[in-house]
């Protein structure tokens, strides 16, 4: 986590018991949050800067330095305005693994994009309104996924995509994400909740948006796989993680869900269940934005307690010994590491583990980011810029081995698959193939 | 269970990655596991061994130096076959990308700034441009890349006295970018040959020189040409223009240290190491004077992995490896003892450029690289410090920085890993 302060929160007066020192206010008792100690860190070296796959293809951006620490500077001085650039921004968070002195960047950006929103954005833009439709995405999902045939056949519908664009903003480049005809908590309700009951081994599972309306496969390979270890899994009520919310300045709207998803999931972590993800923006978003951008109660709490899916089960299984002695049929994969995998320390483990897997050849194809960072991509004027970020990947892709893409996040996958034509697959999926 | 394996190198920079691939070596299971990325993005990616001791140098044999190093140098403890197993695993790691290695001898290389240092090994592209080989140079550089004023440079290179004429132009590049793009940009629209006006960037880039050309026999630029296509980029150069032409190594971020980073991360790839990157090594839990778990601050989760030998390999001042506040020097990872003046103003020296103390401290280590504490006893038996995390060695004044981080990493690697899989 940065060095930055979290948001305050006005009844704690920490260090004040402890000595006899008497600190001098500075500046004025505030309960926003103080990003100075992380800014004054900043020394230009500009390694985010170099980072930034956005600033690699858009001359006019100017890079995470100016976004965060610099812009952050000018405004503590006067109140300037939120420069209009933050707004491009993909929220990727490369430059905070960057960063060689601890600089709070992405922590900066998003607070800087809530705030462009809310004091600059005309509330009834086409931008606006667009980017609130695809920070909402999950509310969206809801709507199309009761009639899921219906909504599939309409959003694949050209004139539809064409009045999308044109009227929203919303680029007719790609294909809407299919809707299953069958979510994930329709599943989970259908088979009556967990098949396994345990006392010590127990996860709730943050399904997110994507597998529960879009591929559910995914999540249902997540809770066999957990079975299969033994684990009772749990899935409590839930709202959208806040990551597009994050990336659009939805801060509020984020807020609110954060609000729905801490409360949901603290009250379990008592009764001995960690919090599992299979989506790695999902995890990055309980795990370092929440406590980062919001002041709830249990907020830490949930952070504390939250992994992603494959990452709990080398930690608490010996999951490499299992894999050793089991096999597959023969498939070979070009795994992708989204961003939000990269900042959680997990974009090696899949490469490592299947490795390992009899039938399996798994090759990286590198460091490059997707370009699509979730809503970004989706918007009429990123469409380009997008895919111009992802052709090192499709080129890397393509002359990998595998003929099936792998990763584990969902609008990766979505862009993997728009480029190349591969099928994606999640690493659960591979791992209930082998063990389950 | 937590996360296992034989050797666990903590760090991310050429300390780290030469342990990781020493101890691979002897078949040790072994994970690299590095907070941020490396301060090797930060670095020029030169490989220097030692160019400098107390009054003497530069030397041209940097082996001939090393009895002038104080006692508590760690070049003392890896010794010239420490050092030269060190390059021997650089050089197998960067293949020919990196020259040098056909000698013992320092070869001269004149930095961006126009000064000349003794370096042991150094980028294939910067080669034509070393400061010990004969030829009339032409130094270009461009508005917008401000970290290299070509002009200032070959004045100060002049005044060093090379044996050649030394000439500086500052050129429009072909392509106009914003004021302060970055050198990648640079380098992309090389990689890429993008079209200008007049046609393509190496085109009408070589042409604007060739009209500057005046009898010089080789050509030099701040390290831009090309990122993914670097060889091509200078082979049309070298090629349009009729004479050789060789980059300058730069400031940050620095394309040559991204490179030397990326062969470095393939390296390790290749033999087999497990690399964990991303979030810092926080803590630890011993027993018996053995550090059984290393814990990683997985954002604000703590993931504990285990390995029966672990090389701390955390960098210097810069590299985070070492901590300071206004009273004490710490180690922050175990807590190893790093010896420094009690009266902080006994750490530096008045002149930027003198013999400061801050510049020395680090571990103290033992004859196996082992950190020792206050009254000498080793500090954990599994535990091994590699590069600028260990005291004793003044590398910015010695030219020593990667010659330390090589031989001591290789030295720590490979004893950790022989008793790992003992």
């Amino acid at each position: 986590m940065s060095d930055a302060e979290s948001p305050t929160n006005p009844n704690l007066n920490p260090g004040a018991q402890t000595d006899d020192f008497e600190a001098v206010e500075v500046f004025p008792e505030s309960t926003d949050m103080d990003l100075r100690p992380g800014a004054d860190n900043c020394y230009k070296c500009t390694a985010c800067d170099v980072s930034c796959p956005v600033a690699e293809v858009d001359d006019e951006f100017p890079g995470p330095k100016f976004q965060g620490p610099e812009q952050w500077r000018l405004k503590r001085k006067d109140d300037e305005p939120v420069d209009d650039s933050i707004m491009s921004c993909s929220n990727c968070m490369r430059c905070d693994d960057a960063c060689p002195s601890g600089v709070p960047l992405s922590q900066m950006h998003n607070t800087a994009r809530g705030e462009y929103v809310e004091k600059e954005m005309d509330k009834l833009s086409r931008e606006y309104i667009r980017n609130r439709i695809l920070a909402n995405y999950g509310t969206l999902a809801q709507l199309g996924s009761m009639f899921p045939r219906l909504t599939n056949a309409m959003m694949g519908n050209s004139l539809v995509q064409m009045v999308n664009e044109k009227v929203l903003g919303i680029t007719s480049e790609r294909d809407f994400p299919a809707f299953a005809t069958q979510t994930f908590r329709e599943w989970w309700n259908e088979r009556g909740g967990p098949k396994v009951r345990s006392e010590e081994k127990r996860v709730a599972y943050f399904h997110g948006c994507y597998s529960n309306y879009n591929t559910p496969e995914v999540g249902k390979a997540m809770v066999r796989v957990f079975e299969s270890f033994g684990y009772e899994v749990v899935v409590p009520k839930q709202r959208c993680s806040g990551t597009p919310m994050f990336a659009n300045g939805m801060l509020e709207d984020a807020k609110r869900a954060a609000g729905i998803n801490v409360e949901n999931f603290s009250g379990l972590l008592n009764e001995g269940y960690d919090v599992i993800a299979s989506c790695t923006s999902c995890s990055m978003s309980l795990r370092q934005e929440y406590p980062e951008l919001f002041d709830i109660d249990g907020i830490k709490d949930v952070s504390e307690h939250t992994y992603e899916a494959l990452e709990y089960l080398r930690i608490h299984e010996n999951l490499e010994d299992e894999l050793r002695e089991v096999s597959v049929d023969d498939q070979s994969f070009a795994y992708h590491a989204p961003c939000h995998a990269r900042n959680q320390g997990l974009d090696r483990q899949s490469v490592e583990l299947f490795r390992e897997l009899d039938g399996v050849e798994i090759e990286d194809v590198g460091d490059s980011c997707s370009g699509i960072s979730g809503t970004y991509g989706w918007k009429e004027e990123k469409y380009d810029k997008s895919m111009q970020i992802a052709a090192d990947m499709f080129d890397h892709m393509e002359h990998a081995q595998g003929d099936v893409g792998m990763t584990e996040c969902p609008t990766c996958s979505m862009q993997m698959e728009h480029g190349t034509g591969y099928d994606i697959k999640h690493p659960l999926q591979l791992l209930e193939e082998a063990l389950v | 269970m937590a996360i296992t394996d034989d050797v666990l190198v903590i760090g991310g920079g050429i300390a780290a990655c030469t342990a990781a691939l020493s101890a691979a070596e002897t078949g040790a299971r072994v994970r690299l596991l590095a907070h941020k990325k490396s301060t090797l993005r930060q670095a020029s990616g030169l490989v220097d061994v030692l160019g400098y001791a107390g009054d003497e140098g530069p030397f041209s044999d940097p082996y001939a130096g090393l009895d002038a190093l104080p006692e508590d140098h760690p070049y003392h403890i890896v010794g010239e076959d420490g050092i030269r197993d060190g390059l021997r695993l650089f050089d197998e790691a960067v293949g020919d990308a990196y020259q040098g290695g056909h000698t013992d001898t320092n070869a001269l290389v004149m930095t961006h700034g126009g000064a000349v240092k003794p370096t042991a090994r150094y980028p294939e592209s910067v080669a034509p441009g070393l400061a010990s080989s004969s030829g009339d140079m032409l130094l270009v550089g461009f508005e917008n890349l401000t970290d290299f004023d070509a002009p200032v440079a070959a004045d100060h290179l002049t005044a060093a006295g090379v044996p050649f004429s030394v000439r500086g132009v500052t050129l429009e590049f072909p392509k106009s970018f914003r004021s302060d793009a970055k050198v990648t940009r640079f380098a992309k629209a090389l990689d890429r040959d993008e079209s200008v006006d007049g046609g393509t960037a190496r085109s009408v880039l070589a042409d604007a020189i060739d009209a500057e050309l005046d009898g010089e026999t080789r050509v030099g630029f701040p390290a831009m040409l090309g990122d993914d296509h670097d060889d091509e980029v200078r082979d049309e150069l070298a090629d349009r223009l009729g004479v050789p032409v060789f980059e300058v190594p730069t400031g940050p971020p620095s394309l040559l240290g991204l490179k030397l980073e990326d062969m470095l991360f393939d390296a390790l790839d290749e033999a087999g190491v497990r690399i964990s990157a991303g979030n810092p090594a926080v803590d630890f839990e011993a027993e018996d004077g053995r550090i059984e778990t290393v814990i990683v601050d997985q954002k604000s989760r703590r993931t504990p992995y285990e390995a029966d030998q672990i090389v701390l390999a955390t960098g210097g001042l810069v590299g985070k490896g070492i901590d300071s506040d206004r009273e004490h020097i710490t180690e922050p990872v175990f807590g190893c003892h790093i010896p420094h003046p009690e009266d902080r103003y006994e750490w530096s020296e008045p002149e930027a450029f003198g013999s400061h103390a801050f510049a020395r401290f680090g571990v103290v280590p033992d004859d196996e690289l082992r950190p020792t504490d206050e009254d000498g006893a080793v500090q954990f038996e599994n535990l091994r410090a590699a590069g600028g995390v260990v005291g004793g060695a003044d590398i910015a004044r010695e030219k020593s920085a990667s010659g330390v981080s090589l031989s001591t990493g290789a030295v720590a690697g490979r004893l950790a890993g022989e008793e790992a899989t003992q």
